[in-house]
């Protein structure tokens, strides 16, 4: 298992180290540099500018510069807010969206798999077409459409919940959460569909049924665990999704998380600060498709058992 | 024995069973057949559309404003008075046609990609496919948008960049194809026949592997046509005076409160097409019996 972790540690090095490295010299490259667009600036004040923020050495000097920085956990500043280090203000975003994603995950965990082992109990009935239709419908409905669609009902037509903010007015953050997780609670629900119709065929299964366990102890003590390897699996995409999935819900509801200023920064072109949210969010996401793979394979024997002989 | 079965025996002897049985059981899958039916509806909408949209795309008429839907304006007028159903037509066009030239670009890398690394195995294999993990291992939203935002956004970029996220799995579904068919008797005959690799890769090896390939296209359009509108929604993708399904999205969205039949029917146009693609891209699964192709 050790093992295991520590190739996958290794993989994931070169990975990080690419995407700083592309990162920064697609940032570069963009044409215009981030103070030409401003009204006139004197060349004194641009020249003490551009030293400010190392513009002024040649391209590879920045480029160790920055890393030099990285390494100490310095993302650099804010082109576009003075003042503000892109530090400061990923860490006022980052709470607020790991409190949404994880409103989102619990959402969709806790439908997904109702959903997904309910319909995987009596295939082909109406108890598996409907939570399967529903789910293609979360699938094939994006957070974009749902997210207005949902505030226009419950919102307000219906005048139930406040349609914006996060954590100004009781209930703020039921739709957005809803509106994020669905599509995950529908692949959820397909993937533990499939993963218990494979593990309920199996013959430890019957053994278990033949034994006398009531069904409701079948299914949770004996077919979760491996039925629920592909959702497992799923999670560490999921991860990726859940922040993409953020930049379009924090902006329908306006909450100021990780994608807002993601989104806004990409529309300010605010080179540094793009720079440091990319590299930040891509770690991030690295970080968790490790962690996903690794509990996959300490849930699955068979790959535990191979890692232990070595790859 | 009924005709079906006879004309499965009659097929068998022409050495086209795998088809016409795909064909068969796919023509018995009500979800996928109105999927495919509708699909084509789309596309023949999108194609024809300079010649049958009820207005001009351009056209305004600020004195009307916002409209519902009337017998003049089936599905109603946004506030500058232009003709919804028009504007539906003309985005879907796009949204379509980046969902399709994004698919084939991801189609030609992926295919070509997985092909040479299953044919020619070893080191090779390994570099080119190890390369395939570490792109998998990148967060591609953030890239496209990253790219987006450095080279301006142009539609031709999106195509790209879209295609250039999605060839991965394709890769990875045609390299395991490949190795399994490269050990079959007809492909060594081809071998042994002194016949070239790019040959025996484009000929023989490509031709039999169609099934998981048509399978995996069709469920990789509607995600790339999702990719397109969630770009375009943030302001990232499609610009105006162009539109496309996720723009007009955006800005019905804006508007809903007042006027929610500019969110409503952008979003049916583009969940419907969603739908048919999905049903159909499942029901050629089914049909062809290709398992695992979806991860």
């Amino acid at each position: 298992m050790l093992r295991f972790i520590f190739w996958r540690l290794l993989q994931a090095i070169p990975v990080i180290f690419v995407v700083i490295t592309a990162t920064f010299f697609l940032v570069r490259s963009a044409p215009g540099g981030p103070f030409d667009s401003e009204k006139a600036v004197l060349p004194e004040v641009k020249r003490a500018l551009e030293a400010q923020y190392k513009l002024d050495l040649p391209l590879h000097e920045q480029y160790i510069a920055y890393l030099g920085d990285l390494s100490n956990g310095d993302l650099g500043p804010s082109f576009k807010y003075p003042g503000r280090s892109v530090n400061e203000i990923l860490g006022s975003g980052l709470p607020v969206t790991a409190e949404l994603g994880l409103y989102a995950l619990s959402f969709a965990l806790l439908i997904g798999v109702l959903a997904g082992v309910f319909a995987a109990l009596r295939p082909n009935t109406r108890q598996d077409y409907i939570p399967m239709g529903l789910a293609m419908i979360g699938i094939c409905m994006p957070s974009f459409l749902l997210g207005p669609l949902l505030v226009l009902v419950f919102g307000i037509y219906l005048d139930w919940l406040p349609i914006a903010g996060w954590g100004d007015l009781p209930g703020d953050k039921i739709l957005p959460s809803i509106t994020l997780g669905s599509a995950y609670a529908a692949y959820i629900a397909r993937l533990s569909r499939a993963g218990m119709l494979e593990i309920l065929s199996q013959d430890y299964i019957r053994t278990a049924r033949a034994k006398g366990l009531p069904e409701w102890r079948v299914v949770t003590q004996h077919a979760l665990r491996g039925g629920l390897i592909p959702v497992i699996a799923f999670l560490g995409p999921a991860f990726a999704g859940l922040l993409a999935g953020s930049f379009v819900v924090e902006t329908i509801f306006q909450i100021p998380g990780l994608g807002r200023f993601y989104v806004q920064a990409a529309f300010n072109r605010d080179y540094t600060m793009i720079l440091g949210t990319t590299v930040f969010l891509s770690t991030l996401i690295v970080f968790f498709n490790l962690i996903s793979d690794v509990i996959a394979a300490w849930l699955n024997p068979r790959l535990r058992a191979q890692f232990k002989g070595g790859a | 024995m009924n005709t079906e079965q006879t004309a499965l025996l009659m097929e068998a002897e022409d050495g086209a069973s795998l088809w016409h049985d795909a064909w068969l059981r796919l023509r018995k899958n009500r979800a996928a057949v109105t999927g495919g039916v509708v699909l084509v509806i789309m596309v023949v909408l999108a194609i024809l559309t300079p010649w049958i949209a009820p207005y001009g795309y351009e056209t305004q008429n600020l004195d009307l404003g916002a409209t519902p839907p009337s017998a003049a304006h089936w599905l109603g007028t946004d506030i500058f008075g232009r003709d919804l159903l028009t504007q539906i037509l003309y985005g879907g066009r796009i949204s379509l046609a980046v969902g399709f030239i994004a698919t084939a670009v991801a189609l030609v890398i992926g295919v070509t990609w997985g092909a040479v690394a299953g044919y020619v195995r070893g080191r090779i294999d390994s570099v080119m496919m190890r390369f395939v993990d570490i792109l998998y291992a990148l967060p591609f939203m953030i890239f496209i948008i990253l790219l987006m935002v450095v080279f301006g956004r142009n539609i031709l970029l999106l195509f790209l960049a879209i295609g250039a996220v999605e060839w991965l799995t394709m890769a990875r579904i045609m390299r395991t194809q490949v190795q399994s068919l490269r050990q079959q008797e007809f492909v060594e005959a081809a071998v042994s026949l002194g016949l070239p690799p790019s040959a025996i890769i484009f000929k023989h090896i490509i031709p039999n592997a169609l099934g998981p390939i048509i399978v995996y296209t069709t469920l990789t359009i509607p995600s790339v046509m999702l990719l397109e509108a969630f770009l375009s929604f943030l302001g990232l993708g499609i610009q105006p005076p162009q539109t496309s399904w996720g723009l007009l999205i955006s800005y019905g969205a804006e508007t809903m409160e007042e006027y929610p039949w500019l969110l409503i029917f952008p979003g049916m146009a583009l969940t419907i097409t969603l739908f048919s693609l999905n049903f159909l891209g499942d029901g050629l699964r089914d049909a062809l019996d290709v398992r695992g192709s979806k991860d």
